[in-house]
């Protein structure tokens, strides 16, 4: 809504830009928290494209910036926060500076925004129809019968059944609303579905269907989804790519499957051994010792050195940068001249 | 209250169960969940616990069961984990131990007295000090207006009135360090603001632990925390067993943690014990189609590609006046004609190994997910 228009400053690029036919393109997105004692930096120069139809991943914990780093790209920070430097690039438009109106026809219609708690997302006080009905006439749907259609067509598609379109969102299990939150992303088949953390307060079972669906809805209907989690292993059969996320930094970013298999960020290989296995051999873990940085006084050097089991005298005075490891990047010291084998620098 | 009770059997009200403290020897032949720790040697244990609640309306009246006739166990330094998912009663169990709620009907036996005997202020006060809660979101349960050591020093003022101010202070520092809070002396003094979610749960173990408690009822402790701190608080539950003598109800949705730091596993739905055994027993042969179920849909990035890729729609159970029956029938793929009449009682099928299943207890082999 309210985005200050970019400070044009020509920072040095991590990443090469996406190819032409990259849809999302984010290059430098810095989003900083105005505050009485000092600027917050809360997302540090992220890059990264999307391209049409893939499903990407974004994990980190709770104040690492993954969150606001979403809201940056659907232009939906409000002040304090506001964009200090860099581009979204949507289709080949600058997302950055767009007005109210501007931003208001792409909404809904190219790209939409599924919130973590569909139970605040949803008007308590309306019958689901009615919010369907008023997304659409926001983009000049004007027929009843169009509206009552397409509203009853994207929940079957999200298997609910069409009667609940008279539900009040109470009379919905967290699930149902979950879902139908994502059978409204659905109503014009944007290009582009932005999920929140959708399944955070769902158990396990609801989480594991909700999961399927959402694969299933984007390899049908062929949308691409970025996709927030503090749950690597949610995710770890679904995405594509995934970008892990530290202290408002990528930390890491690559193929699903190549950091699962092989984490080379010393935070990867933490958060991969943080969380117990239902099978296989039961054995000990550590998790990461300590908490995340505070971003208003962040350490000196790598942001994760404090935390670190492999940290070298070097690491608290350089600051890393996104190293090119075959199709990883990675910010860790240990693989600055881009071997996957950590080399040991005193 | 309480609204009556189903079968008609007898409430429990204040008045007819006075603690029969003999009363733990006559239910061995019932399925106790777990049945590993001998009847002597159970800490805490449940005789067919219930509770109901109440909803809607004079016009239309109805009856949510939470929890139904469940018993179990809980022995000496044990960590038993409660697992379900939300709304199968695990909570409502927690509240009823803690004596949060009154059971509509059953007992709850705490070191072989009846819960309902207790009545006086005194009583009441000393059996919270020995089976104190930790609660689920460790930012709303801490006052944020006072120092940690605030909350700390209260409750040992309040339960072990015999500490002089020193020794309050002393034994504060004491739990801050068994909880791995250190510099302790530093922590007290810090505002919860400045503390970690992971942290801040530690000051809600901490403050449990400085009561000296039998038992901490810790109600999803983990669930709000990030996911690189849980292992710590986990590992720090097993320390608390260890070294404080101390047992833990870990009430979880999470059958990973649930394996990696409980002795003995209770899984629940819809008000009912599913099925109940030793951990790793249980989750190597579970026998009960909605363990399974619950099994492959955790989610396990170890596991190859497309693993438990079929999944069900996840309705929820039906606990508002339900019908006799077992309560998963309609999500389960195994359902027999019995099952939509008669609800299973939990039987044993192995040692130490009870579930709540039809086909399981006829002896057929199991396999409905995963």
């Amino acid at each position: 809504m309210s985005s200050v228009p970019a400070k044009q400053e020509p920072a040095i690029r991590d990443t090469p830009p996406g190819p032409p036919g990259s849809m999302l393109e984010v290059s430098d997105l810095s989003v900083t928290y105005a505050g009485d004692r000092g600027a917050v930096v809360a997302v540090d120069q992220v890059s990264f494209q999307v391209d049409p139809g893939e499903f990407l991943g974004i994990v980190g914990e709770s104040g690492c910036g993954k969150s606001t780093l979403l809201f940056a790209i659907a232009q939906l920070l409000a002040p304090p926060a506001a964009i200090t430097g860099g581009q979204v690039t949507f289709k080949g438009r600058s997302m950055v500076g767009l007005t109210d109106s501007q931003l208001a026809a792409v909404r809904w219609k190219d790209l939409s925004v599924v919130m973590q708690s569909a139970m605040n997302a949803l008007n308590p006080v309306t019958q689901i129809r009615a919010q369907f009905a008023d997304a659409m006439r926001a983009h000049g749907v004007r027929s009843k019968t169009e509206i009552t259609d397409r509203s009853a067509e994207v929940l079957r598609m999200v298997g609910i059944d069409p009667v609940h379109l008279r539900s009040y969102p109470h009379q919905l299990s967290g699930g149902m609303r979950q879902r139908a939150m994502i059978a409204m992303a659905m109503l014009f088949t944007p290009e582009l579905v932005i999920m929140d953390e959708p399944t955070s307060a769902l158990d396990v079972v609801a989480q594991r269907s909700l999961m399927v669906q959402i694969k299933e809805l984007q390899q049908r209907l062929d949308f691409a989804v970025i996709f927030v989690t503090h749950d690597m292993s949610l995710i770890s059969h679904f995405s594509d790519r995934l970008m892990v996320m530290y202290a408002g930094q990528v930390a890491e970013f690559g193929t699903t499957r190549e950091l699962f298999d092989q984490p080379l960020h010393p935070y990867t290989a933490g958060l991969m051994d943080a969380f117990p296995s239902i099978r296989g051999p039961r054995r000990q873990l550590t998790g990461i010792p300590g908490s995340p940085p505070n971003l208003a006084t962040p350490p000196p050097g790598c942001r994760f050195q404090p935390r670190c089991p492999k940290a070298m005298p070097r690491c608290d005075a350089v600051q890393p940068e996104l190293y090119q490891v075959g199709d990883t990047q990675v910010r860790c010291l240990l693989h600055e001249d881009g071997m996957r084998e950590e080399r040991i620098t005193p | 209250m309480t609204s009556p009770s189903p079968n008609g059997k007898a409430q429990a009200d204040e008045g007819t169960a006075v603690g029969p403290p003999e009363a733990s020897a006559r239910s061995g032949d019932r399925g106790v969940p777990g049945g590993r720790p001998p009847e002597e040697a159970a800490l805490l244990r449940t005789d067919k616990l219930t509770r109901h609640f109440r909803i809607g309306n004079a016009l239309s009246r109805q009856t949510l069961h939470a929890v139904d006739e469940v018993s179990l166990t809980i022995g000496e330094r044990e960590i038993v984990a409660l697992a379900g998912e939300s709304g199968s009663g695990k909570s409502t169990i927690a509240r009823l131990l803690a004596k949060i709620y009154k059971p509509t009907s059953g007992e709850v036996y705490f070191q072989g007295k009846a819960l309902s005997g207790i009545r006086s202020r005194k009583d009441r006060l000393r059996y919270s000090g020995q089976a104190p809660m930790v609660f689920q979101d460790p930012f709303a349960s801490i006052n944020p207006v006072y120092r940690v050591s605030h909350g700390v020093l209260r409750g040992l003022k309040l339960h072990r009135p015999e500490l002089s101010r020193d020794e309050r202070y002393a034994e504060a520092r004491r739990v801050f360090e068994v909880v791995g809070l250190t510099p302790a002396d530093e922590v007290l003094q810090r505002f919860p603001h400045e503390l970690s979610g992971g942290q801040r749960q530690r000051v809600g173990f901490a403050q449990a632990v400085a009561m000296r408690p039998k038992l901490i009822l810790a109600d999803e402790p983990v669930s709000m925390l990030d996911v690189s701190i849980r292992v710590g608080l986990l590992n720090m539950m097993a320390q608390l067993r260890d070294t404080q003598d101390v047992s833990i109800l870990y009430i979880t949705h999470d059958l990973a943690s649930a394996r990696y730091v409980a002795d003995r596993l209770i899984v629940m739905y819809a008000g009912r014990v599913a099925e109940a055994g030793p951990t790793e027993e249980l989750l190597a042969n579970p026998r009960h189609p909605y363990t399974q179920l619950l099994l492959s849909a955790a989610p396990d990035p170890r596991a190859a590609l497309g693993v438990g890729a079929e999944t069900d729609r996840g309705e929820p159970p039906r606990v508002i006046n339900p019908t006799p029956g077992c309560r998963f029938r309609w999500r389960c793929p195994l359902a027999i004609d019995k099952c939509h009449q008669v609800t299973p009682e939990l039987t044993q099928i192995l040692p130490g190994h009870q579930a709540a299943c039809h086909v399981a207890q006829e002896g057929a082999e199991v396999k409905a997910f995963g």
